[in-house]
């Protein structure tokens, strides 16, 4: 069955284009109130007393207080409050709600009220560690003693905001079968089932969780809307009617999570043949003021500390720390940017420390199937990285530029990365702790429904895990329809994240398909459950490191060209050519729009996106002064998919959402260091940057 | 008060509202026209941009009293031309829709571009779109949906 080079149109496309799609503040119930938040103003300290204003009628003040349930947000390391009660811990930090009818009225209480905190001395810098994780690989006393030098460098990258452009929004109420129902903009639903539940001391199966259309998310709405939908529902308990909370944009950029920033210290060591022994690698992350999920996030940094190379002899370990600022957590990528960002500067600038080809040493350590991996683990597929580097250098001209690009004057510079991403949840999890379901109803005209919590939030799931099924089948795409994700209905194929959608649940809808089609009776309903049962090869030991990280890896290679402006320091972006192994293109149109998107959102982070904080206050909270790439920003990019199909895919296919962004940093801050002539170790490379690393090299 | 008259959608309205209210505030909630949506609420985005007199405007920037005797058409209105079926075939065909919620600003934006200058180059899309903010398709495709549209639609604009 052909897959690759044919695109299905997007099932939810026509009601998007024509602005029929509903949104979560699109929607408008009788007797609707609406909510507003009362943050914290300071970054920490003890709460003495809250003033309420006199509250008008029909107004309600909600807080800890009134929270049935734990007051704690059901993320993976539950240590985040749904409302603070006896101190804060970052400015922002939710305190209560105001809830009525009209939003000035509740706008003008949440400037009347005022909270007496006993102020403390808050963090900042990067010293108290949370977690902390460690792992070695080979016998890295022997590179150590073995090495004639040492070479170190320090890489730091910023915030970064997800920037989707609706932004977080959450309605719940009460419905007719006495159920606590949420819809909102949002990345999983049993997540918040599960946290509603927690915060309310109720059975989950009393909380329905409805998917609507949702306007990006790339990780800002895996876990935020866990918090949010745990203090609407703890209002729509008190209050017993429709409740609803859309941020504005300001709210949503100074107090959701965002990318964590990192610092990272690579230090390699050198044997007398000019060969690396081994490698040291310290990561740190700045966490905020709760965990959440930054373990796992920590995780992701250290797995993908060496990228696409395999070097004998590792010394890896990374920490988060706790600062009195907003919480970071998931965003495309989930730590690999930062750590992929260090590796590839590095591996190049000890090349050129060294006095060989930058491209000749990666060469040298590039990952083929059966070397032994980072954790110390196994590459078991086929790679097919010197193929993807080959296309992408041939449709770029790489060579040739390269040469050109270094006399001096140019103000060229063309750079290039090569990179992995491990598809779905680290080691054995999919497994042993997901168990990921999916469902697929024939109905009596023999239309098939299905049903998976993979919410489709711009990356065409619906289409594609519809188009898995319809293709096993052998029918029309229109006869398989998937609908959005409801908790009541559709079983828990686990969350919309870690690029896991395609790799673990469309491999589960093909396995569904084909049990349906061995027991397929025209005319007749029948349904069919699948629970996944990963490789049985793949072993994990989650407190040590050791073993297969992932169940597999997708490739990539971005090649980067801009100009330079000596007079402005701006940077342009010219053009930009990918090269990807995704193991099989399921859907070639939707395969190309992940490309475009997360490249450029990659490149964003490398050279654009700033966001400055001081006190604990981040500066940048509009998308004015926030800045994202915007139509004149964006380079021609030209993308090739090379085909090397996945035994544990959907018809081959592995992860790819993630796998687009992780790349664009590196490529850009490379081709601008050709371009200027400096190294960068910093992104995002923001011309006030590029004038402070070329003032200084001068002096 | 005074009430404020414009024509909407092809039908003549007046309404009865604080003349300083945002018109996307007047189009969404009187109106209950939803396809306009409200990204940033600065002008920065474009998610909110309507027709006025045939060209974009943001409608999170003016005041309701401006609108007064002007044209003012929405998606919901636009999404049943002829020049719609062609940006919106357009569209499709290269992807140019992801999450959808710049989708309907990104449709007047085009329909404003094109309805000035029928045969736009590249440089001129991205100049005149760039008020209006994608994070999903990295803009690409939605480039090349208003070439197509340009081309496959000659002669509507």
């Amino acid at each position: 069955m052909e897959f690759y080079k044919s695109s299905t149109p997007k099932i939810d496309f026509p009601e998007k284009i024509r602005g029929e799609a509903k949104f979560t503040d699109d929607f408008v119930l009788p007797g609707m109130l609406y909510a507003q938040t009362v943050r914290s103003t300071i970054a920490k300290g003890k709460i003495k007393e809250i003033k309420l204003p006199e509250l008008p009628e029909g107004y309600y003040w909600i807080s800890a207080k009134d929270i049935p349930g734990e007051n704690v947000v059901n993320i993976i390391f539950s240590d985040w409050p749904i409302f603070a009660d006896k101190e804060v811990n970052y400015v922002g930090e939710p305190i209560g709600l105001f809830v009525g009818e009209n939003k000035e009225v509740l706008h003008k209480l949440c400037q009347q009220i005022s909270v007496i905190y006993e102020e403390e001395k808050p963090v900042f810098d990067l010293v108290n560690s949370y977690i902390h994780k460690e792992f070695t690989k080979g016998d890295f006393s022997k590179a150590e003693k073995n090495a004639v030098k040492t070479i170190k460098e320090t890489y730091e990258t910023g915030y970064q905001e997800q920037a989707y452009i609706e932004p977080q929004g959450i309605l719940c109420y009460i419905d007719e079968d006495d159920k606590f129902y949420l819809t909102g903009s949002m990345q999983c639903p049993f997540y918040i089932r599960k946290a509603v539940a927690r915060a309310l001391g109720i059975a989950p199966e009393k909380v329905r969780v409805k998917q609507p259309a949702v306007g990006g998310a790339f990780g800002g709405k895996e876990h935020y809307p866990s918090l949010t939908g745990s203090q609407l529902a703890v209002a729509v308990n008190k209050i017993h009617r429709p409740v609803k909370m859309c941020f504005e944009r300001f709210e949503d950029m100074a107090y959701t999570t965002k990318r964590h920033p990192s610092v990272s210290t690579y230090e390699a060591f050198i044997g007398k043949n000019n060969e690396i022994l081994g490698l040291r690698i310290r990561v740190k992350l700045n966490g905020g003021a709760y965990k959440g999920c930054s373990g796992v996030v920590l995780s992701r940094a250290l797995i993908a500390s060496c990228n696409a190379y395999v070097f004998e002899n590792l010394d890896v370990a990374g920490d988060v720390y706790c600062t009195n600022t907003v919480p970071t957590a998931a965003f495309r990528g989930f730590g690999a940017p930062q750590t992929i960002f260090a590796m590839e500067m590095f591996i190049h600038h000890v090349a050129k420390e060294l006095g060989v080809d930058p491209l000749q040493l990666r060469m040298k350590y590039l990952a083929k199937q059966g070397d032994i991996t980072t954790n110390s683990g196994e590459f078991h597929d086929p790679i097919v990285l010197p193929q993807l580097l080959d296309k992408a250098m041939e449709m770029s001209d790489y060579k040739r530029k390269v040469v050109e690009y270094a006399k001096p004057g140019s103000n060229k510079g063309i750079g290039m990365s090569l990179f992995l991403h491990g598809c779905g949840f680290t080691g054995s999890g999919e497994s042993t702790i997901i168990n990921g379901k999916v469902k697929l109803i024939k109905d009596e005209n023999d239309h098939v429904h299905v049903y998976a919590s993979s919410a489709d939030f711009g990356q065409g799931n619906r289409t594609t895990l519809a188009r898995i099924v319809s293709n096993t089948l052998g029918l029309p795409a229109e006869q398989c329809t998937m609908e959005a994700a409801d908790t009541d209905h559709t079983p828990d194929s686990g969350p919309t994240a870690a690029s896991r959608t395609i790799i673990i649940v469309g491999f589960l809808m093909e396995k569904a398909a084909k049990q349906l089609k061995k027991i397929w009776k025209s005319g007749v309903r029948q349904e069919h459950i699948e629970s996944y049962v990963g490789p049985s090869y793949i072993h994990w030991d989650e407190d040590t490191m050791q073993g297969d990280a992932y169940p597999s890896y997708s490739w990539g290679v971005n090649i980067v060209e801009v100009s330079f402006d000596p007079v402005s320091y701006q940077i342009k972006v010219d053009h930009c050519w990918s090269t990807y192994d995704v193991g099989r293109v399921v859907d070639e149109r939707i395969a190309v729009g992940q490309a475009d998107g997360g490249l450029l959102q990659g490149l964003g982070y490398g050279y654009l996106e700033h966001m400055g904080i001081k006190d604990g206050k981040f500066r940048n909270r509009s998308l004015s002064d926030y800045i994202i790439p915007t139509f004149e920003d964006a380079p021609p990019m030209e993308t090739a998919f090379i085909d090397n199909p996945f035994i544990y895919g959907a018809n081959g296919a592995k992860g790819m959402g993630e796998l687009t962004l992780v790349g664009g940093a590196p490529a850009i801050a490379l081709a601008i260091e050709q371009a200027i002539g400096h190294k960068v170790n910093k992104i995002p490379a923001t011309p006030e940057y590029i004038m402070e690393v070329i003032n200084h090299d001068k002096h | 008060m005074t009430s404020i008259k414009f024509r909407l959608n092809g039908k003549d309205v007046a309404v009865d509202l604080d003349p300083s209210m945002r018109l996307i505030d007047v189009l969404r909630d009187h109106f209950s026209l939803k396809g306009v949506k409200e990204g940033c609420g600065e002008g920065s985005c474009g998610a909110c941009v309507v027709l006025m007199d045939g060209y974009s405007v943001n409608s999170c920037l003016l005041p309701l009293a401006n609108v007064e005797g002007h044209e003012i058409v929405t998606i919901e209105g636009f999404k049943e031309t002829k020049q719609f079926d062609v940006l919106q075939k357009a569209f499709a065909e290269v992807g140019g829709s992801q999450c959808g919620f710049c989708s309907p600003g990104m449709i007047i934006a085009a329909q404003s571009l094109l309805s000035h200058n029928p045969h736009p180059t590249e440089e001129e899309i991205k100049a005149h779109m760039s008020g209006n903010l994608c994070r999903c398709t990295g803009y690409q495709a939605i480039v090349q949906a208003v070439e197509i549209a340009s081309k496959k639609g000659a002669g509507l604009w």
